[in-house]
């Protein structure tokens, strides 16, 4: 299978002493689930902000299909949803999705279209014209996911989209992003929450800014001889110690 | 840069500030307030107030511009928002203008409004002409409101950014001619005055209150305010960083 994400040798010093990523390289396929899986500090968001291109790195290179990370041609391509609630409180559900979809270039006839189709998706139809800042938490997260899907580029990279949600709506996005990837898309999630991992296709464990393992959580588990990608974490990262 | 996009963004602007009336009536109704308040302030000396009206109408707007775009732009740094448009297929410059038109139908309305208090109600004279005044008002706020823009850029928290206000203006205001004729100032104050945008703007207003038609000194005060207007919102885009 053809790389989507091609990181060599990639480091991130943060502020000049903080080393957030040590030596990184790892390909990562395309049409895949890919689930960055470590304990919070460990640089996970300092990885999905090198992809998509908020990040300048110290050293080394990121290709994504085929470009380098950041460069202007991969930004109709990806989308990213940030751990913070990334929309405007003071405008209503609609009002947000209406201008970030303008903003990534749907064109002015389809938006309208666009932003009913991802409502109904994330289930926030019946709040339509709420004030995001009047909302539930798991409801702020879903809008901030909603906006990462429009327009469904082709890559998606997601810091922690389901934290805060309930199970029955978790278990609902986890069947689109299955969907959207055997689609074709990528998709980059990360969490700490491992009952999540299992449901990835390939998992990276990050630990202090280095790369502890990478492999699907079946194999992880094999290889651990662990019954949950939570045991075989922690067996790894004692290891590590 | 795209003028779908630009739009869309100071229409955005717009809708956010539709949702908080309150700080819209903030911003349209306080410099018409504080100059009513000054008029009786000076009613022994309405001369004086004639004079000093005009000025004053140069930089409430500008003020409170100054200090509502830092905070707005602060704030979409801090939520999240800025980061997540800098991965989009979209210029910093949608961005920066996006806001720059949007906070000017705002500082048109507060100048109209303001502009009305002060020739209608308080029956101050401007030899100039109204539009002129008008205009003058306008561009004050949009300096306010591009230096807002470029000075969020240093502030990490909302305390800082409101404290840029008294830092960052008061010291143009002090020597802009408003207390003292600049002439009149220590040589080093006068030399500061000079290069100085506020003075320009105070000193378009005198223009518009001392001389009938347009004059040449308008002129050129208004191309400064502009000028320094253009290159603070340059100089805010650059502040604005695709990667960190």
């Amino acid at each position: 299978m053809e790389a989507a994400i091609k990181i060599k040798n990639v480091s991130v010093v943060l502020g000049g002493h903080f080393t957030a990523l040590d030596d990184v390289s790892v390909e990562l396929p395309e049409g895949q689930i890919v689930g960055f899986i470590g304990p919070s500090g460990a640089g996970k968001t300092t990885l999905i902000r090198a992809i998509v291109g908020r990040q300048k790195i110290t050293a080394g290179s990121i290709m994504i299909f085929g470009q380098p990370a950041g460069s202007a041609r991969l930004r109709p391509q990806l989308s990213y949803m940030t751990q913070a609630v990334s929309a405007y409180a003071d405008l209503t559900v609609q009002q947000n999705l209406h201008y970030f979809a303008t903003m990534f270039g749907i064109k002015r006839k389809d938006v309208g279209s666009v932003v009913t189709e991802i409502l109904q998706v994330v289930g926030l139809t019946p709040q339509t014209k709420q004030l995001v800042g009047k909302l539930s938490g798991g409801q702020k997260q879903r809008v901030s996911l909603a906006i990462a899907l429009i327009g469904y580029p082709k890559l998606m990279v997601l810091d922690e989209p389901t934290v805060g949600l309930d199970p029955v709506l978790r278990d609902e996005l986890w069947k689109l992003f299955r969907k959207l990837a055997s689609g074709g898309t990528t998709i980059i999630v990360s969490s700490h929450v491992m009952d999540e991992a299992e449901r990835c296709d390939d998992l990276l464990l990050i630990r202090e800014g280095k790369i502890l393992a990478h492999d699907a959580p079946e194999a992880l588990c094999a290889k651990t001889h662990s019954k949950t990608v939570e045991e075989s974490f922690l067996k790894l990262v004692g290891a590590a110690k | 840069m795209s003028l779908h996009k630009t739009l869309a963004t100071a229409q955005r602007v717009l809708q956010q500030l539709s949702h908080d009336p309150r700080t819209l009536a903030l911003v349209l109704l306080v410099p018409a307030i504080l100059l009513t308040i000054l008029k009786f302030v000076f009613q022994g000396n309405i001369f004086l107030f004639d004079n000093l009206a005009p000025m004053i109408l140069g930089i409430f707007p500008l003020i409170m511009m100054f200090i509502i775009t830092s905070v707005a732009t602060l704030r979409e740094r801090t939520i999240g928002t800025l980061d997540r448009l800098m991965t989009y297929p979209m210029s910093k410059l949608d961005f920066i203008f996006g806001y720059a038109i949007a906070f000017a139908v705002l500082a048109l309305l507060q100048a109209i409004i303001a502009s009305g208090v002060v020739l209608g109600f308080l029956g101050v004279t401007v030899l100039g002409g109204t539009l002129p005044l008008i205009l003058s008002a306008v561009v004050a706020a949009l300096l306010g409101t591009a230096l807002g823009l470029f000075m969020s850029a240093f502030a990490t928290s909302e305390f800082q950014a409101v404290q840029f206000m008294p830092a960052f203006i008061f010291p143009q205001l002090l020597t802009c001619g408003l207390f003292v004729a600049r002439d009149h100032m220590a040589k080093v104050l006068q030399w500061f005055a000079d290069v100085m945008p506020l003075t320009y703007g105070v000193d378009a207003m005198k223009q518009v209150t001392a001389y009938a038609g347009w004059t040449g000194v308008l002129s050129r005060d208004l191309l400064v305010v502009i000028g320094y207007g253009i290159v603070a919102l340059i100089l805010g885009s650059i502040t604005i960083r695709r990667q960190e």
